[in-house]
């Protein structure tokens, strides 16, 4: 420890003031997406593993038409839908992580250690979020881009509509799901778990393959999990159907209870710091 | 160091600051365990104040209330003359915990970076690591560094601020004797500049170098508050010890100045006033022998006052 840098004349300043915004920065921000792309672990599970499950099943698919319309008559493939579901896995793993993450970094004591900082801890909350919807945005990106460069062909607002919806809407469902967990099994090991409850959602709520090749009963069943309404939203643009009601109150639905846990769970939580 | 005289250090320094703390009455209960029972705790711009106290004692219950990580069930904390939180948001007070976690994928570097990021005036970042002693370990993982090193971090990022009022709560655990040693050094420097600084210790013989004042704390309570000598001097007289061969223990207690007996090895400790009554009785009357009379340092000011049954 040096003694160079103080003087004795420098006197410790009583003049002070409030960062704005609850100290929300850019250059925290930017730390966040840094320690996102450090992590291994996100980069295959987030960037990789959608794009490599879109080449791997959904290209071959390329000239399996989705509807009635054939393919040459300009409807879509089953590679499409793959691609917009893949998409949408990517976001939903971002947004899961980052919401997990909040909880997990409380049980950690460093949201305590912000704490002694003017960090509010909103805007702490708010750029977690933020990178992961950042990070969510370039996982539907690339996959977007894999599909685009590997022949699946769409109207300009088919792109942009399935993509904001897989993006946002799967940001938020997904985000408060994290935030769950994170507040169920606080710890380094959430990830994981919260990475498995992912798959399995997905798989039940036909993110790897259409429900309508799902046998009846399992077909029922899907309808009711999570990732199903988002899914059918998500990819409503493509076959220009519309979705559901259902599809939707299952999204609200979901949205709505894991959001209310979340909640309890936190207020529970708030009782130490 | 020399004891200065609390009173004096602040009239000298701060004549017309508002108070680096002000508690009064500050109470908090877990259940029914009364964690902090109405302590009262005023501190001077410019004090180095240490905190003692056995496990158990409040001291950590109490930091945490005067940095506003958790509420008093009763009484008031004011810092600065502000309330905790505006002090923390101000950058008037900072602090390292024991508890405080760090991020383990970030590089020591990068934690001060964003933590400086959250402040409005800062420090350089390069000056704090350096006074910390971590700038050669600046691109070092957090993750893969010591205890020591991850204190010293957490030290760091207490000195971003510059802050008026330093709070250490078991600052130098995980440091070996060199890091101790060059840890208090820059405080010390810092309480020259103005600084504030309590900390709580274990370390009995850190309080008693490094400390202005020393506050020592027993079931929630303040049962001690002065200069090292002061509170030294609490506990008066001093401790005879001998080889008792066939002690009557009931009749040492009874002796006149004694107020503790106990019992260590084949050797018996007895705190008295008056060492050398007590002495002549024991060549006379007893088989008595190995005798040495010492007197009571802070170790046995700690251990009479936060001992089961003493009365606080």
């Amino acid at each position: 420890m040096s003694t160079s840098t103080a003087s004795a004349t420098d006197r410790v300043s009583l003049e002070r003031s409030v960062p704005p915004l609850g100290a929300f920065n850019l250059t925290f921000l930017r730390i966040e997406m840094v320690r996102k792309l450090r992590n291994r672990r996100t980069i295959l599970f987030t960037l990789i593993f959608p794009v490599a499950m879109y080449l791997l099943v959904g290209y071959p698919q390329r000239n399996e038409p989705l509807t009635s319309t054939s393919i040459a008559q300009g409807g879509l493939s089953v590679a499409a839908y793959l691609m917009v579901s893949m998409a949408l896995y990517g976001a939903m793993m971002s947004a899961t992580q980052a919401g997990a993450a909040v909880a997990t970094e409380r049980a950690l004591g460093w949201s305590r250690q912000l704490r002694l900082t003017p960090l509010n801890p909103v805007a702490n909350v708010a750029t977690k979020l933020i990178a992961g919807l950042v990070f969510g945005l370039i996982a539907v990106g690339g996959t977007y881009i894999a599909g685009a460069l590997t022949g699946v062909r769409m109207d300009p607002e088919q792109w942009i509509v399935s993509g904001l919806v897989a993006w946002l809407l799967g940001g938020a469902v997904f985000t408060t799901l994290g935030l769950l967990m994170g507040y169920l099994v606080p710890g380094e090991n959430t990830a994981q778990i919260t990475s498995l409850v992912i798959v399995f959602f997905s798989f039940i709520g036909g993110l790897f393959y259409p429900i309508s090749m799902m046998p009846e009963l399992l077909q029922q069943i899907a309808a009711w999990t999570p990732v199903y309404g988002i899914g059918e939203i998500a990819r409503a643009p493509l076959t220009g159907e519309g979705f559901d009601l259902g599809a939707l109150l299952n999204a609200l639905g979901w949205l709505a209870i894991f959001a209310t846990g979340t909640a309890l769970l936190f207020r529970r939580d708030t009782k130490r710091v | 160091m020399e004891t200065t005289p609390q009173l004096a250090t602040a009239a000298t320094d701060a004549p017309a600051s508002p108070l680096a703390i002000a508690a009064s009455g500050i109470t908090k209960s877990f259940g029914d365990v009364r964690a902090v029972d109405a302590v009262d705790l005023t501190v001077h711009a410019g004090e180095i104040v240490a905190f003692l106290g056995p496990n158990g004692a409040g001291k950590t219950t109490t930091i945490d209330m005067l940095l506003g990580l958790s509420k008093p069930d009763s009484g008031s904390v004011s810092i600065f003359g502000r309330s905790p939180r505006a002090a923390i948001a101000e950058g008037f007070v900072s602090a390292v915990l024991q508890t405080g976690g760090l991020l383990k994928d970030l590089t020591v570097r990068e934690t001060v970076q964003l933590t400086a990021s959250l402040f409005t005036q800062t420090r350089p970042v390069d000056e704090v690591l350096e006074r910390a002693g971590i700038l050669d370990i600046g691109s070092r993982m957090v993750g893969k560094c010591s205890g020591g090193q991850q204190q010293r971090l957490r030290f760091a990022m207490a000195l971003l601020s510059d802050p008026g009022l330093l709070i250490l709560d078991e600052p130098t655990t995980g440091m070996d004797v060199t890091g101790r040693r060059d840890f208090w050094n820059a405080i010390r420097e810092d309480a020259a500049r103005g600084r504030t600084v309590i900390f709580a210790t274990h370390y009995l013989d850190e309080a008693d170098a490094y400390a202005d004042r020393i506050v020592l704390m027993r079931h929630g309570r303040i049962v001690a508050d002065g200069s090292a000598t002061e509170v030294k001097n609490l506990a008066s007289g001093r401790t005879v010890r001998a080889v008792i061969p066939e002690a009557d223990v009931a009749a040492l207690a009874a002796f006149p100045g004694v107020s503790s007996i106990e019992s260590r090895g084949s050797a018996t400790l007895i705190s008295t006033s008056d060492s050398d009554a007590l002495a002549r009785h024991l060549f006379t009357r007893t088989d008595a022998h190995d005798v040495e009379i010492t007197a009571h340092g802070l170790e046995d000011v700690f251990i009479s006052l936060t001992s089961e049954g003493s009365a606080s």
